[in-house]
C-alpha cells in the first residue's frame, strides 16, 4: 500500500453517511431550515430597522437582503465543518468505523474522500433548504441565485478539509472547541458578514482578505444579489487553492493517526 | 496443501519498542492456524499487518501465494475479519451494518441480499435484522461481525479475540459456526486469551512472547512435548515432597503453596504420592495447552 491510492470507492463512505443521514433527516433539515428565520428577525428586522439601507457594490442594499446570503455562507462553513470536526471524529474515534472499513478494499485516502465530499453535501443540502426560505421573503435574485448550490459545495469542500485537518491533529474530542473559538467565531463575526470590510480599519482588512469565509460571503452576496463580476474569480480560487493545499494534509494527518 | 499465508522475518517496532521481531510462520489452506501469547506478546499487530492495516516494517508477506505489496487490494477482497474492538455502526440497524458493509466490498446488489439472508440464517440473527446494533447484548454484537466477516466470502478469515467477554452458550455457539466453516474448507487465522479454545479450534498454533514465537505444532503435540501427558496438582506440599521429586528427577513447579507436577505417567505417581506422602489436596487432571503456555511464557502479570 505505498503511493496514493484512491479509486472511486471514495462514493460507499459517502454513501454510508448518507444512509445514516436519511435516517435522521427530520432532525438534520431543522437547523437550515430554522436558523435563518431566527437570524432575518434578529438582524433583519430588529437591526435592520435601525441599519436601514447600506452600500453594496456602489448600490443601496437593504440590510436583510445584505445579510442573507451571509447566512447562507456561515451555514456553508458550519455544516461542513462540524461534519468533519465532531462527526467525524465520533465515527474514527468513538465508533471505530474507519478502523472497520480499513480491513476492506477501502483505503484510508477513500475513506478521507468520502468523509470531505459529505461534508461538502451537507452544505449543499443546507443551502437548497434556506435558500427555499429566502426565497419566500423574496431575499433571492433568481436565476443567478441557483449558483449558491455549486458555490456551496466549493465552500463546503474547503472548510470539510479545514475540518479534517483539525479532526487529524486534535488528541480529544474537547481540544476541537480550540479551532472553533479561534478561527470559526471570529470568521463568522468578521468576514464582511453583517457588516461590510470597509467599515474596518485597513490592517483588518487585510487580515480578512485571507479568510476563507470572506471569500465565500462575496461569492454567495454576488450569486444571490445577482451582481457577478470579475472579482468573484478570485474568490473561487482562494477557495479551490484552501481545499487542494489543505486536502493532502488531512489525508496524511489521518494516516499518522489511524494507521499503526 | 498450498499455503494461504506465508511470513518470514515479519517485523514490526514502535519506536524503541518492537512488536513483532522477525517471526515467520505458514498457513495451509483449510488450517485453523492460532496465534497464542500473553497481553503485549504481538499477536494483534502481527494479524493486523496480515490484513493490510499496518504497515510492515521489514519481512515479506505473501497471502493466496500472492505478494502483498503489488496486489493488496485484491487480497484485501478476499480476507474477512473480525476485529478485536468493536466496530459495528451503532448508526444503522443489523440489516444496514451488512449492505453497508457489502457495499464497501463493491458486491453487486443482487448478491447481497442473498447473501444477508443466509448469513443471518448462519448467526443466528433472523428477526433482529431490523434491531439497531446499539441494542444488542455482546453475544449478538459477536455473532453480527461474524456474518459481517463472511459477506464477501472470504479465503480467509481473521478473528482477533472472537470470544472475549461472551457468555458460555456464545461462545460454544461462535464455536459450532466456525466449525461448520473448517468443515467448508475456510482457512481461518485466530487470536485467542483462552487456552481451551485454542485446543478446540486449533489445527496449528503458535504461542509468542515479546514478539517472537516460542513453539508452533498441534495443540496435542506442543502438550506432550512440554508437559507430558497428565498433570497432578499438590496444595500445601507437606516438606520431604520436594526432596523426593527432585531425587525421582520428576519435573515439577513449585509455586510455594502449590506444586505442579508433570508426568507421563501420572497415574502411577499419584498413586505414589496418595500412599506414601499425601493424603488430601493432591489431584490429578490431563494436561493441557494452558499448562504448556504458562510454562513457556511464566506466571508473571505482564501489564
Amino acid at each position: 500500500m505505498i503511493g496514493f491510492n484512491l479509486s472511486k470507492r471514495f462514493i460507499r463512505v459517502w454513501q454510508r453517511n448518507y444512509r445514516v443521514y436519511r435516517k435522521t433527516w427530520m432532525i438534520s433539515f431543522a437547523p437550515p431550515l430554522l436558523e435563518p428565520l431566527f437570524y432575518l428577525a434578529a438582524f433583519g428586522v430588529g437591526l435592520g430597522g435601525l441599519v436601514g439601507s447600506l452600500s453594496y457594490g456602489g448600490k443601496s442594499t437593504d440590510y436583510t437582503a445584505y445579510i442573507a446570503p451571509a447566512l447562507i455562507a456561515i451555514n456553508i462553513m458550519q455544516s461542513s465543518f462540524f461534519e468533519t470536526t465532531f462527526s467525524s471524529f465520533v465515527r474514527m474515534f468513538y465508533q471505530k468505523t474507519f478502523d472497520a472499513m480499513l480491513a476492506t478494499p477501502l483505503t484510508i485516502e477513500e475513506i478521507i474522500t468520502g468523509e470531505i465530499l459529505w461534508g461538502a453535501t451537507k452544505s449543499v443540502i443546507g443551502t437548497a433548504l434556506m435558500m427555499i426560505i429566502l426565497t419566500f421573503f423574496g431575499l433571492l435574485h433568481f436565476p443567478h441565485a441557483l449558483l449558491l448550490l455549486p458555490v456551496a459545495f466549493l465552500g463546503g469542500l474547503a472548510f470539510a478539509c479545514v475540518g479534517m485537518v483539525c479532526t487529524a491533529v486534535v488528541p480529544t474530542i474537547e481540544t476541537l472547541n480550540l479551532p472553533i473559538f479561534l478561527f470559526i467565531t471570529p470568521m463568522f463575526l468578521f468576514s464582511g458578514t453583517f457588516f461590510p470590510l470597509n467599515n474596518l480599519p485597513a490592517w483588518a482588512q487585510g487580515i480578512a482578505n485571507f479568510l476563507p469565509l470572506t471569500h465565500l460571503v462575496e461569492l454567495c452576496r454576488a450569486s444571490a444579489l445577482g451582481r457577478l463580476d470579475v472579482s468573484n474569480v478570485i474568490s473561487i480560487a482562494y477557495l479551490v487553492i484552501w481545499s487542494v493545499v489543505l486536502f493532502p494534509f488531512a489525508v496524511t494527518g489521518m494516516r499518522r493517526r489511524l494507521v499503526r | 496443501m498450498s499455503a494461504i499465508i506465508e511470513v518470514k522475518n515479519l517485523r514490526k517496532s514502535y519506536g524503541p519498542a518492537v512488536a513483532v521481531d522477525g517471526i515467520s510462520f505458514t498457513v495451509q489452506a483449510g488450517e485453523c492456524f492460532g496465534l497464542l501469547g500473553p497481553n503485549g506478546a504481538g499477536k494483534t499487530t502481527t494479524i493486523r499487518m496480515i490484513y493490510g492495516f499496518t504497515p510492515r516494517e521489514s519481512g515479506t508477506l505473501q497471502i493466496f501465494g500472492t505478494d502483498c505489496d503489488t496486489a493488496w487490494r485484491s487480497i484485501k477482497a478476499r480476507i474477512g475479519v473480525c476485529q478485536q474492538e468493536d466496530n459495528l455502526d451503532p448508526d444503522l440497524t443489523v440489516r444496514e451494518n451488512l449492505e453497508t458493509f457489502a457495499a464497501y466490498f463493491d458486491i453487486p446488489s443482487a448478491l447481497v441480499n442473498e447473501r444477508v439472508a443466509s448469513l443471518l440464517q448462519f448467526t443466528a440473527l433472523e428477526g433482529r435484522e431490523h434491531a439497531n446494533v446499539k441494542d444488542l447484548s455482546g453475544g449478538l454484537k459477536r455473532r453480527l461481525a461474524l456474518a459481517r466477516a463472511l459477506l464477501n466470502e472470504p479465503q480467509l478469515l481473521i478473528l482477533d479475540e472472537p470470544t472475549s467477554g461472551l457468555d458460555p452458550q456464545s461462545r460454544h455457539q461462535l464455536w459450532s459456526r466456525l466449525d461448520d466453516l473448517k468443515k467448508r474448507g475456510l482457512t481461518t487465522l485466530l487470536t485467542t486469551h483462552y487456552m481451551d479454545e485454542a485446543q478446540r479450534l486449533c489445527d496449528r498454533l503458535i504461542i509468542m512472547d515479546q514478539g517472537k514465537i516460542l513453539v508452533e505444532g498441534a495443540p496435542l503435540d506442543l502438550i506432550q512435548e512440554h508437559v507430558g501427558k497428565s498433570v497432578i496438582e499438590v496444595v500445601a506440599p507437606c516438606a520431604d515432597l520436594r526432596g523426593m521429586l527432585t531425587e525421582k528427577g520428576i519435573l515439577f513447579e513449585d509455586l510455594g503453596q502449590r506444586l505442579i507436577l508433570y508426568s507421563n505417567d501420572g497415574e502411577t505417581l499419584y498413586r505414589d504420592l496418595l500412599a506414601d506422602h499425601c493424603h488430601e489436596g493432591c489431584m490429578l487432571r490431563p494436561a493441557t495447552l494452558e499448562d504448556v503456555f504458562l510454562r513457556l511464557t511464566g506466571r508473571e502479570l505482564r501489564e
